[in-house]
Formats: C-alpha cells, sequence, structure tokens
C-alpha cells in the first residue's frame, strides 16, 4: 500500500502537487487502520494468551494453544455452517422476493410510489426493533398474529423463534433486506432499453420469453452488485441471532459464538483465537468475491 | 381484456404491499394500546386509544438514549465526512496511481467482521477509561461507516464534469478554492446522502453498542432489547419505543429515497 503511494506518476508538475493526493487520503488511511487493522493486530497477540477476565491473574502465554482448542471442540463448523447458511439463504430469498417486488413496481399504476414506499419500509427499521417486534407481536405463541392466522386456519400455535429458530431468522432478514434488493433491481428494470423491449414485442415475443432472454441477462450486473453488498450487510447480521434465538436451533454464527466466549465466558485468548479464524475465512471469501465484481464498481453499470 | 389484467395485478400488487407493511403497521397500533389490549389473544383493531406507553418511555428515561444515539450518529457522521471528502476527492478528480488498491483497502475493512476488533477495542477503551463514552462509541462508528462514505463519495465525485474543474483550474483557482468553491457545491446532493445514510447506520447500530456501552453512553437500540427481560406485559411499550426510536430513520429514508438508492449502490446504480 505504502510502496503503492510513493510509487507516483512521473507527471512534471510541482513537488507539492504530486504531494496533494497522498496529504488529502493519509488522515482516512491513518484513522482506518489504527481503529481496524491495529485492534486486529492485538486479537492476535489475545490469540497466543492464556487469559479468563475471571482469573486475571492466571494470565500466561499460550502459544497455540488457543488454536488447538478452537479446531478441537467441535464449535467452529457448525458456526462457519451456520453463517455461510444463513447468510446464503437469506441473500436468495431476499434476492427472489425483492426481484418479485421490483417486477410488480415496474409498471404504472395509481399510488404506485405509496406501494413502493410501504415496500421499502422494513429495510429502514432499526433492525434490533424488527427482531424483537417479529419476535413478540408476529411470531410469539399466544399474542402473535402468525401464530392467530395458523390457528384460525385450524393448526396449532407454532413457537417460531423457539422451534425454528432457524427459519425465523431467516424470514426476518428476507423481510428487511428483500426492498434492498428491490430498491436496485428496480433501478436495472427501469434502465431497460425501451426500443428493445418494443422491437421484442413487435416480434411477438411472449412476456415470459421476453423476461427470461431480455431483462434477467439485462440485470445480470444489478444482480451480482445486490448480491455482493447484500452478502456485507447480511454476513455480519448480529441483531436477529442476539435477540431472537441466542444462537439456539443451529443460529450460532461466528458473530455470535465469540460474543458468548469473550462476553458470557470472559474468556479473552479463545474468542480472539475464534477472532483470527474468522478473520482468516472472511479474507479468503472477500477477496475472490471482490476480486470478480470489482471491475462493475469502477466502472458503473451504465457507463 | 386487458385492463382487467392490469387491475388484477395491480390489486394484488397492493394487497402484497400493505401485507409486507403490516408488522411495521402493528408496531405503531400497539404502541397506542394499553398492556392488555396489545396483549389480547385476539388481535384488537378497535381499541381506546392511550399515550400511556409513550409516557411510560419517558419515565424510563429514553431522552437519554435518544440523546445518546443522536450524538453519536452527529459525530460520528461529522468525523466521516470530514476524513471521506478529502481521500474521495483524491481517489476521482486528482486520482493517484495505485486508486484500485486504496479503494480496495477501505472496502475489506468494511468486509472484516466486527468481531475481529470488538476484543481489543473493549480492552483498550477499558485501560483508557473511555469504555461506555459516547466519543469513543462514535469514533468506532465513523471507522465503520468510512469505507462506505469513501465508495459513495468517489462515486458522485467522478460525475464531476472534468470540464469545469479545467476551467477553474485556468481561472487560476489553487486546490482550496477549487474544492471547496467549484467541486463541492456541485456534489452537495451527494453529500447529503453519504451523511444520510451514515447517520442512519450509527443511529441503528446494536453490536458496539450493547457491548462498548452500559449506564452513560447506551444508545436506543440496546434500550430496546432491555424491555426483552422483562416481567409482565410490555408488547405496547416495547412497540412504542420502536415506533420512536425507527420513525426518524423512516421519515428520512421516505423523503430521500433516490438519493438513498444511489447511495447504498455506492455508485454502481445511477
Amino acid at each position: 500500500m505504502a510502496a503503492g503511494l510513493k510509487r507516483q506518476n512521473q507527471e512534471k508538475s510541482p513537488v507539492k502537487e504530486k504531494l496533494l493526493p497522498r496529504k488529502l487520503i493519509a488522515p482516512a488511511l491513518i484513522f482506518s487502520i489504527v481503529l481496524t487493522q491495529v485492534p486486529f493486530l492485538v486479537t492476535i497477540y489475545f490469540s497466543l494468551m492464556e487469559w479468563n477476565l475471571l482469573k486475571p491473574q492466571e494470565k500466561a502465554f499460550a502459544g497455540i494453544d488457543n488454536y488447538i482448542y478452537v479446531f478441537q471442540t467441535g464449535d467452529l463448523l457448525p458456526a462457519i455452517i451456520a453463517t455461510v447458511g444463513l447468510t446464503a439463504f437469506s441473500v436468495i430469498c431476499s434476492l427472489l422476493v425483492g426481484l418479485f417486488f421490483a417486477v410488480l413496481l415496474d409498471r404504472k399504476f395509481r399510488g404506485q410510489s405509496v406501494a413502493r414506499t410501504l415496500i421499502i419500509t422494513p429495510f429502514l427499521i432499526m433492525p434490533a426493533a424488527s427482531a424483537l417486534i417479529w419476535k413478540f407481536s408476529m411470531f410469539d405463541t399466544n399474542i402473535g398474529i402468525i401464530n392467530y392466522i395458523v390457528q384460525k386456519l385450524g393448526f396449532s400455535a407454532i413457537g417460531w423463534s423457539t422451534q425454528y429458530p432457524y427459519i425465523s431468522v431467516i424470514i426476518l432478514l428476507t423481510w428487511q433486506y428483500a426492498p434492498f434488493m428491490m430498491l436496485i433491481l428496480l433501478s436495472g428494470l427501469q434502465s431497460q432499453s425501451r426500443e428493445v423491449l418494443e422491437a421484442a414485442s413487435v416480434d411477438r415475443a411472449g412476456i415470459w420469453r421476453t423476461f427470461a432472454f431480455i431483462t434477467l441477462p439485462h440485470l445480470r450486473q444489478y444482480t451480482e452488485i445486490a448480491i455482493l453488498l447484500g452478502t456485507i450487510m447480511l454476513l455480519q447480521a448480529f441483531d436477529p441471532v442476539a435477540i431472537m434465538t441466542k444462537g439456539t436451533g443451529g443460529t450460532k454464527t461466528l458473530a455470535y459464538l465469540l460474543y458468548e466466549r469473550a462476553f458470557v465466558g470472559m474468556n479473552v485468548g479463545q474468542a480472539a483465537a475464534y477472532g483470527v479464524v474468522t478473520v482468516i475465512l472472511t479474507i479468503i471469501v472477500a477477496t475472490i468475491s471482490l476480486r470478480s465484481l470489482f471491475k462493475v464498481f469502477i466502472s458503473g453499470v451504465n457507463k | 381484456m386487458r385492463s382487467t389484467k392490469a387491475i388484477l395485478i395491480t390489486g394484488m400488487t397492493w394487497i402484497i404491499a400493505v401485507t409486507y407493511f403490516f408488522p411495521v403497521a402493528w408496531m405503531f397500533i400497539n404502541s397506542f394500546k394499553s398492556e392488555n389490549d396489545a396483549a389480547s389473544l385476539t388481535p384488537k383493531f378497535v381499541f381506546k386509544p392511550t399515550l400511556e406507553s409513550f409516557s411510560r418511555l419517558a419515565d424510563r428515561g429514553m431522552i437519554d438514549y435518544l440523546t445518546n444515539s443522536l450524538m453519536a450518529s452527529v459525530i460520528s457522521t461529522s468525523v466521516v465526512l470530514i476524513l471521506a471528502i478529502p481521500a474521495a476527492y483524491a481517489l476521482s478528480i486528482r486520482p493517484i496511481v495505485k486508486v484500485q488498491d486504496a479503494l480496495f483497502f477501505f472496502i475489506s475493512t468494511r468486509f472484516m467482521p466486527a468481531a475481529a476488533s470488538i476484543l481489543p477495542l473493549f480492552i483498550i477503551f477499558k485501560n483508557l477509561r473511555v469504555l461506555d463514552n459516547i466519543f469513543a462509541l462514535s469514533l468506532v462508528y465513523a471507522a465503520m461507516n468510512l469505507p462506505i462514505a469513501i465508495w459513495m463519495m468517489r462515486s458522485f465525485l467522478s460525475e464531476v464534469p472534468q470540464e469545469v474543474i479545467e476551467a477553474s483550474r485556468i481561472d487560476g483557482a489553487n486546490f482550496e478554492t477549487e474544492l471547496w468553491s467549484v467541486v463541492l457545491p456541485i456534489v452537495l446532493p451527494g453529500i447529503a446522502a453519504v451523511a444520510l445514510i451514515c447517520f442512519i447506520f450509527s443511529w441503528n447500530e446494536y453490536f458496539f453498542s450493547v457491548l462498548l456501552t452500559s449506564a452513560n453512553a447506551k444508545t436506543t437500540p440496546p434500550f430496546l432489547a432491555s424491555f426483552v427481560d422483562g416481567r409482565g406485559q410490555f408488547l405496547a411499550v416495547l412497540s412504542a419505543a420502536s415506533t420512536v426510536a425507527a420513525l426518524p430513520v423512516i421519515l428520512a429514508g421516505w423523503f430521500a429515497q433516490k438519493q438513498l438508492v444511489r447511495g447504498l449502490a455506492m455508485g454502481a446504480v445511477k
């Protein structure tokens, strides 16, 4: 990074002119490094310590003991599966629901902007509030609306967040993020060239064929952006797990596991080791997905 | 025939939109009920409205939590803008060689799970005695939002016509004049969008607030969650608290939909 900045272009401008961009970017860079990279280095250091906040006098160097612990107890793999599974299902579901909404809203009708406004609202609600409202006024076995309907239909009440925590979290996250997907896909739909669509209808290509062979390919880049941004946001979703399920029923994600080790178990060393493993896994995933999608962002869709 | 179909689709769209919005509406309705009405086994749509829950929120000191949220959001958004505008300017209007690397670095810090930095932050803050301090929390939020802000700002800045900048340079404008009186006025709507999004993310943040603050600096999201441990009925008061907490962002989002989309898509969508 620093080496990259030093290799300035060979423009014949005054030294001051050449230094300017570096001076402008330095504060942001330093701030970012101090608050994100330095703590990570400290995490690595902590991960090599035997250190429980409940027994501060027993703090000692532990070498790789914490890592051995992390890989030997069977908590890591389920947490990875929970994180990947919840993220993947939520991204896919919200993408499909979002596409459905985008198609519905991509036509002129009375009150179109009001309908769109209603649909985007769940994305604007404070996530902690959404989790609480869903848990207590939608999913609740006694007073939840969903169970009221379920019972009206003649079934017995379902304890959503206790019996089906995994599905409950996915429903909540889909409800929250489908509007976001819808907004991006809708701007994709609206950027379609009218001539191409008219040509298709002149050629008597049916609605479905037009959608499959013209609209969907056109939406590809928008879908990629929606998936990438959705993944960034959903990968870190901590609120629904902490508030709704407390990590039960296969919803113990890496973030929640680490939180539990550090702030319930007070074991700094072990939690740090989980943190380091999490970051390494994230870097692998992020590098692959970012590198492949990076071009879309640098150039923009419509250029 | 065609118009019947159109009416059907429109009707269906409306039913779906209203159903999708229902949990929000229900939260709003419940906040005006008494606890007994809210806990009714048969959902009550007709009831005697009361402001009881809202006055209970005031008794529980919700104003303090809202003030903390407001401070954290305003301070962190200001810090982000001060740092992001020059950086984005350097990355778009006066590009340095390794622009892509710089951008890649910033966005990768956003990918980094909060989990990676929370432990050291907690312990460093504890040793510096800034645990439960709203300014310290604001700095964490600023670091969280900075990469997104730089990306968004960069896309807005790259749309400033090159001719305008060149014209000002020929007129002998120095860098400060160029940035302050030529470029910034053009991208003001973009800056507003960036500020709005950073504000929303800070306002809604839960993880850091729950771990880095306690009595003094706690923000609204953990305050909401604290109702869960309450015994007895709490749905009405919880709904009222959630309504108050969510309302500023809902209103801002409704009125700035376009900017929100462009900002959130980080300039990839026009």
